[in-house]
């Protein structure tokens, strides 16, 4: 199989020292001068630096050493995942036209529909997906944006010539997670290398939180000239709360529990220590599936009771809206190059791997006679979980999805494995490639905008191609190199 | 700011108050117990630990016997226990962790690190070797987590709850301690001499020093009064004192002035009640005090101290508004 390295040209093997990559160049010469154990003692403070300042992730289940909870640390690498401009300059063209588009479609699903009424996408494939929420038929949000944060997942891959290309693999619409590693290891990689950018001039990321407060006030419904702007996280048990209150914290906004929040008369407030105060945006880090348990999940004590009335008034902002799912499935991946074609008449500039639909009988029966070569997905997975990896798995396991797949052809897609391109990681054995993906953060309000960059996601597993944190997977800083 | 939000950052100070009050009162029993001294007096001495926070009878259906290693094992490590060191610190590190966005960095990473350090030493048996050290250790935690605070946190209401939980905690585990230490020497103290036999001025007057020591008011004792110590005196200082920074009076006074700070209504009711007590330590005078009786007065004390934070709670931390 065909590899690509995003350092090298050709990996060193043996006494070759390899051929380094033109935009890594500076740094490969700066690695080669440090030694491993100062490296090894640098990795150290990193993590007692992480754990310190508790930027840990919750594991379902799980028990830490301490037996008193499930906090974890994501492994941080110490090697920088380097873009040159001009590639991010087309990614970031490429992302601004894919969610532009994507915004468009939600849009359009909850209101005329024209793409189904045109045929470009098989009507049943919305309204049996239980992503789809009825209760969003017809109802306007401001600026007609859906999904305010998006984060997208990109990997590359090499093509037939052996060059890098970008592929998006999969959009995340709902809430999307991870930016705050993405923010942490910056700060952590200018606190343990300050060298390092003196000599590179690196494309800065920490006015993220900026860009997103700005995001979110502009997408207030109310005409009050300064909208209450809260962050709703499930608890501090979800996995995700560090970043719920780091961001709550980095844009001056309270973090709020369903518990804090009531809905009087159409309008959400919430509990203060001087009584109650109006919400106007609420940036919510919870599922649809628990917002509101008059209209989702009855048992939901996660979010607010009336919330969907509010925001059907219009006198409240729910961001990402409600209703997303809906674009970001695995069963409605394969039709986002024709959106955009179909919006915006436009070309794609990021490509999708190609994607079998088991649906179609035909797709179908290629994929059960390549299981060993593809990936295959439930279309409703997430986090990794739900996956065949083919060439990973043994005969068991194949034989196990063949079952499913033959039950319920309808939910999954199939796809070629691809050969994610892997970056030097500092693993036990030393310095060794590693299967790297990237999720750049895309925020829409006003304007399409994003921070340069984003998560760069390593599987630390020799081998493994699944970078996703609950499965074992580290984080990379990410440079944009600025010419 | 939001009523959890108050609410945890109230609790999250209790706890830690509540942790370092442990340490102290842990620390002076085990540095009595190596004093010479009767079998029937030591025992004493770890029973008022255990009665101090109420906790004689689940101690006794967990362990039985009151003695010194079990009293410690209970009081620092056990978590089921919710006064115990590990128990407090753990409470004050998830309070912090559900409002980490509201601490300052340093008051959060105080409050992280303090709690991944205690678990350290109790696995290492570091507080085996030398539990003095590690009684230290706690109370130096959290004079780091107080100054922190101050030196850190904006001076908005996000402080004020904080502090009024310091000094709401304060002011109740000094009157129990004032309370227990008195009941043990005597059921009828103020009724009846102490001593009359030679020999016991000696332990009378450990015994007095260690309750001093406990709040740190042995020295602050000797500068007020430039005197031998006597209990009453003991009793004035600890109670009525509005320098005396653990004395009921001083830890009133920071709890009134940090409740008008976030009261919004001049007629809050919670504010009255807190004056009134407050009124009543400036006012007081010892021997009144004595006349009526030490512990009847603490218990009304401790009593109003609960009503205090019951309406603290319902005004500020849990409203029922919809």
């Amino acid at each position: 199989m065909r590899r690509f390295d995003e350092m090298y040209a050709h990996l060193p093997e043996g006494t070759d020292t390899g051929v380094v990559r033109e935009h890594y160049e500076a740094y490969a010469g700066w690695l080669a001068a440090q030694d491993p154990q100062s490296l090894g003692a640098r990795r150290e403070e990193a993590e007692v630096i992480f754990r310190n300042v508790g930027i840990t992730f919750a594991v379902y289940g799980d028990k830490d050493e301490n037996g008193a909870g499930t906090e974890r640390l994501i492994p941080f690498d110490l090697i920088p995942r380097i873009i040159p401009a001009h590639e991010w300059k087309s990614m970031e063209a490429g992302l601004v036209q894919r969610v532009t588009a994507l915004n468009r479609f939600i849009h359009d699903i909850y209101h005329d529909q024209e793409i189904l009424q045109a045929g470009v996408i098989p009507r049943e494939q919305i309204e049996r997906n239980a992503q789809f929420r009825p209760e969003m038929l017809g109802v306007e949000v401001p600026h007609q944006i859906y999904s305010h944060i998006s984060g997208i997942d990109i990997v590359r891959a090499p093509d037939e010539n052996g060059q890098g290309e970008y592929y998006v693999l999969e959009d995340n619409l709902r809430v999307p997670s991870g930016v705050s590693y993405m923010l942490e290891d910056r700060k952590m990689m200018m606190r343990l290398f300050p060298e390092l950018f003196s000599q590179h001039r690196v494309a800065p990321v920490a006015h993220y939180p900026d860009l997103l407060l700005e995001t979110l006030r502009a997408s207030s419904p109310a005409t009050t000239a300064e909208p209450t702007v809260v962050v709703l996280t499930p608890g501090m048990y979800n996995s995700a709360y560090f970043e719920h209150a780091f961001l709550a914290q980095q844009m001056g906004v309270e973090l709020v529990e369903g518990q804090d929040l009531f809905v009087k008369d159409q309008f959400v407030y919430m509990r203060t220590t001087r009584g109650p105060k109006r919400v106007d945006v609420i940036y919510r880090r919870v599922d649809d599936d628990f917002l509101d348990p008059e209209v989702f999940r009855p048992t939901s004590t996660l979010g607010c009771a009336g919330l969907m009335e509010a925001y059907k008034a219009g006198h409240v902002a729910i961001c990402n809206a409600v209703g997303t799912g809906v674009a970001d499935d695995k069963s409605i991946y394969p039709y986002v190059p024709d959106m955009i074609g179909f919006y915006l008449g436009e070309k794609p500039i990021l490509k999708n791997v190609p994607t079998y639909q088991c649906r179609k009988p035909e797709d179908l029966q290629y994929t059960l006679a390549h299981l060993k070569d593809l990936v295959v997905k439930e279309v409703h997975g997430a986090g990794g979980y739900g996956m065949l990896v083919g060439p990973a798995a043994n005969q068991a396991e194949i034989e196990q999805f063949r079952a499913a797949l033959l039950a319920h052809p309808d939910g999954y897609i199939a796809q070629p494995t691809l050969s994610l391109s892997s970056c030097p990681t500092f693993v036990d054995s030393g310095i060794a490639p590693r299967h790297i993906d990237l999720r750049p953060f895309v925020l829409s309000g006003r304007t399409v905008q994003m921070v340069p960059g984003g998560l760069t996601r390593v599987a630390l597993k020799e081998g493994s191609l699944v970078v996703n944190s609950s499965q074992g997977g580290g984080t990379k800083d990410t440079w944009i190199l600025q010419n | 700011m939001l009523s959890r939000t108050a609410d945890h950052l109230f609790w999250m100070s209790r706890y830690m108050e509540r942790a370092e009050n442990t340490a102290r009162m842990l620390n002076v029993s085990y540095e009595t117990s190596l004093l010479p001294q009767s079998a029937a007096a030591v025992q004493a001495g770890w029973e008022g630990i255990l009665s101090i926070s109420e906790l004689l009878p689940s101690y006794q259906v967990l362990h039985g016997e009151v003695k010194p290693k079990g009293v410690m094992e209970f009081m620092v490590r056990d978590a089921d226990n919710p006064s115990s060191i590990i128990a407090c610190l753990q409470a004050a590190r998830e309070n912090a962790r559900a409002v980490r966005g509201t601490l300052t960095t340093e008051v959060w990473e105080t409050q992280n690190q303090t709690w991944l350090e205690v678990n350290r030493m109790l696995r290492s048996g570091a507080f085996e070797r030398d539990p003095g050290q590690f009684f230290e250790w706690v109370k130096f935690r959290s004079h780091l987590s107080r100054g922190v605070t101050v030196g850190t946190m904006l001076m908005d209401e996000a402080l004020h709850f904080m502090r009024l939980g310091t000094f709401l905690e304060r002011a109740d585990n000094t009157a129990r301690l004032v309370d227990v230490k008195f009941h043990a020497m005597s059921n009828d103290y103020f009724g009846m001499p102490l001593n009359g036999q030679e020999g016991d001025a000696e332990y009378d007057f450990y015994h007095w020093s260690a309750i001093l020591r406990s709040v740190s008011g042995f020295e602050v004792y000797r500068k007020v009064y430039r005197d031998v110590i006597r209990p009453e005196r003991v009793a004035e200082l600890l109670i009525l004192r509005p320098d005396m920074p653990r004395s009921l009076h001083a830890s009133l006074n920071e709890v009134v002035a940090n409740l008008q700070l976030v009261s919004a209504h001049p007629g809050s009711d919670t504010l009255r009640q807190a004056g009134k007590l407050r009124a009543e330590l400036a006012y007081g005078r010892i021997d009144e005090i004595l006349a009526t009786g030490l512990h009847a007065y603490l218990t009304q004390f401790l009593d109003r101290i609960n009503a205090l934070g019951g309406a603290i709670s319902r005004e500020f931390l849990l409203p029922q508004t919809a």
